[in-house]
């Protein structure tokens, strides 16, 4: 079965046309960043993306409406916000749930919400590999589709090597949540790191190369996307 | 897992969330084992110098028993040693060999680096470049004491930012290091944790201000940043209905008077934020109140109505500042500065301030703005 690419934007105003060329590259799915001042689970990259993106006025209702746009060029993508819990907390946890389903998120990822914090707010789970047994199988309980392996303990961006510690994550994820899809992040972003992490997981997340990428236009992210397709197809 | 009321909780990402129930779990055994908690004593003691005498302020505030309780005169200078001994010990019981720490004014760094000194500890601590440029001797002490002084460049390059710099090399070193919060904010247990370690200054000063006034205060005053001194002190007075709680923040920097519920590191409190919940920049002169969270037992204390806050502004500090060196020859740190600047006008009798910590390290900002 093909593995999944899933690829990390920042919501800013030309996210929609950036989102499309990551389609096109081959990404199956799009993760909207809607920027946090405090960002903790994040490295420089995306830390500075999203200062750029408060600078440019890219609060909670401009990032839903750009959410809005990437679905209306976007029907058949999932696409999924993800975020920090103070955005929620000021905007009201279900209303922010309720407004991003009706601007077309297919589901929601909340960087700073463990899996026992707001029980009710359905989204996808992350695990990491300091996760215990008992916390990955909650989390693969109540994960929305799919389980995000988070492959280091660290913060998100590029690192030379792929993660050693994805393998053992993986194999306890496979038993512990059986038949939940497991995608892998943090860390990934040459297409051999996409090959080895994808041969362990049924698909990977790429967020601050796919930014960087972003930052010479859609061209060029369609691309880079394109080399992690190769990588994953071959 | 502990919530006052709707504040606190754990909002951090997953990779810590273990960490933290080991920290829960040895936490809640080291208080219950005696030798850890004679260690403890035994530190505070002969190595601190606790307990810290009381002493009436009769020229600075004439006309009112104004009692300072001198947390200033503690190794370090400041009450932050309280905290970070007991953390340092439970950081050993835990097996962890690395410190990290953030620091704004530079005292918890300077208490941080002592501890690890003492102890044998790898330390790093994470101090933003404002605060390293305000706060030069401070800085100067850490790396003399043999700690590695990590400047943290981006935002409002202060406490804010030093709290999320450390939180992170936290994230990414959680199976050897021990983040020791310099503060009663975090994610939980952190609050309970350092409330807890503080509260040595409200025991101690119930039972001198009984012993000096043979009554208990009207009032008792510290200023609030994140609240670690202020907390620790209203510990001993919580029970004592009639003792009026006020906590006092920094004009530019209120988060309890000013802020809205928000997430700020790993804790649902009162946050200076926008209504988008971004966390928004805050000023002080004194940059160990300078920081938009705080908390969450303030909070909580100020929703149900058991603790009052209020503010003083950069130009009231320096004035108290100056009128305590003048009237009694002590030099305070401007964080008390704030709490010294309100209870001098409170209608009350008898009042108990927290002197929190020594202004060594404020010389040159008050020398620049006299």
């Amino acid at each position: 079965m093909s593995k999944t690419l899933v690829v990390y934007l920042m919501a800013v105003p030309e996210a929609p046309e950036l989102a499309a060329a990551a389609v096109e590259g081959g990404a199956d799915a799009v993760e909207l960043g809607f920027p946090f001042s405090d960002p903790l689970a994040d490295g420089p990259v995306i830390r500075r993306a999203a200062e750029r993106a408060l600078a440019l006025g890219m609060r909670t209702s401009a990032c839903l409406a750009v959410l809005a746009r990437t679905r209306d060029l976007l029907p058949g993508t999932r696409l999924i916000p993800m975020t920090y819990a103070s955005l929620l907390e000021a905007y009201g946890w279900q209303r922010f749930a309720a407004d991003a389903e009706a601007a077309g998120a297919s589901s929601l990822i909340v960087a700073d919400l463990p899996v026992d914090e707001q029980p009710e707010l359905r989204r996808v789970q992350l695990v990491a590999p300091t996760s215990t047994d008992e916390r990955i199988r909650l989390a693969g309980e109540r994960t929305d589709g799919w389980l995000y392996l988070v492959t280091l303990a660290g913060t998100t961006g590029p690192r030379a090597e792929l993660s050693p510690a994805l393998s053992g994550l993986a194999a306890r994820a496979r038993a512990l949540a059986p038949g939940v899809p497991l995608y892998a992040g943090f860390g990934i972003s040459t297409p051999e790191q996409a090959r080895a992490a994808a041969a362990l997981a049924d698909g990977i997340v790429v967020g601050s190369r796919a930014l960087q990428a972003a930052e010479d236009g859609p061209g060029a992210l369609r691309a880079y996307v394109a080399t992690l397709r190769r990588a994953l197809d071959s | 897992m502990s919530w006052f009321g709707p504040y606190g909780g754990r909002f951090v990402p997953e990779t810590l969330v273990p960490a933290l129930d080991e920290l829960e779990r040895g936490w809640r055994e080291a208080l219950a084992d005696d030798a850890f908690r004679r260690e403890l004593h035994e530190l505070l003691t002969a190595y601190a110098g606790r307990p810290t005498p009381l002493t009436l302020a009769e020229r600075f505030a004439p006309g009112t028993s104004l009692y300072l309780k001198r947390e200033d005169l503690l190794h370090t200078g400041a009450h932050k040693l309280n905290n970070a001994l007991g953390q340092a010990l439970l950081a050993r019981r835990l097996g962890k060999r690395r410190i990290v720490a953030e620091t704004g004014a530079g005292q918890h760094g300077v208490a941080t680096a002592t501890v690890c000194a003492r102890f044998g500890l790898a330390c790093v601590v994470y101090m933003g470049e404002e605060d390293l440029r305000r706060q030069r001797p401070n800085v100067e002490r850490m790396r003399l004491l043999g700690a590695e002084v990590r400047p943290v460049g981006f935002g409002t390059r202060t406490l804010k930012e030093a709290t999320s710099e450390a939180i992170r090399d936290w994230i990414s070193n959680v199976e050897t290091t021990h983040y020791l919060i310099g503060s009663c904010v975090g994610p939980s247990p952190y609050p309970e944790l350092v409330a807890e370690l503080q509260a040595v200054i409200g025991r101690e000063a119930r039972e001198q201000v009984l012993a000096a006034a043979g009554r208990l205060p009207d009032a008792v005053v510290a200023c609030v940043g994140g609240g670690s001194n202020a907390i620790g002190l209203f510990r001993g007075f919580l029970a004592d209905e009639d003792v009026r709680l006020i906590g006092v923040e920094a004009a530019g920097a209120a988060s309890l008077a000013s802020g809205r519920p928000a997430v700020l590191h790993g804790a649902r409190s009162s946050v200076l934020a926008d209504e988008d919940g971004q966390i928004v920049d805050a000023h002080s002169i004194s940059a160990g109140l300078d920081y938009p969270g705080v908390g969450p037992e303030h909070a909580f204390l100020r929703d149900s109505g058991r603790a009052e806050y209020t503010v003083a502004s950069d130009e009231e500090a320096l004035a108290a500042f100056r009128d305590l060196a003048r009237s009694e020859g002590i030099l305070p740190a401007l964080e008390p500065a704030h709490a010294l600047a309100r209870a001098r006008d409170l209608d009350a009798e008898l009042v108990l301030v927290c002197l929190s910590g020594r202004g060594d390290k404020d010389l040159a900002e008050v020398l620049a703005r006299s």
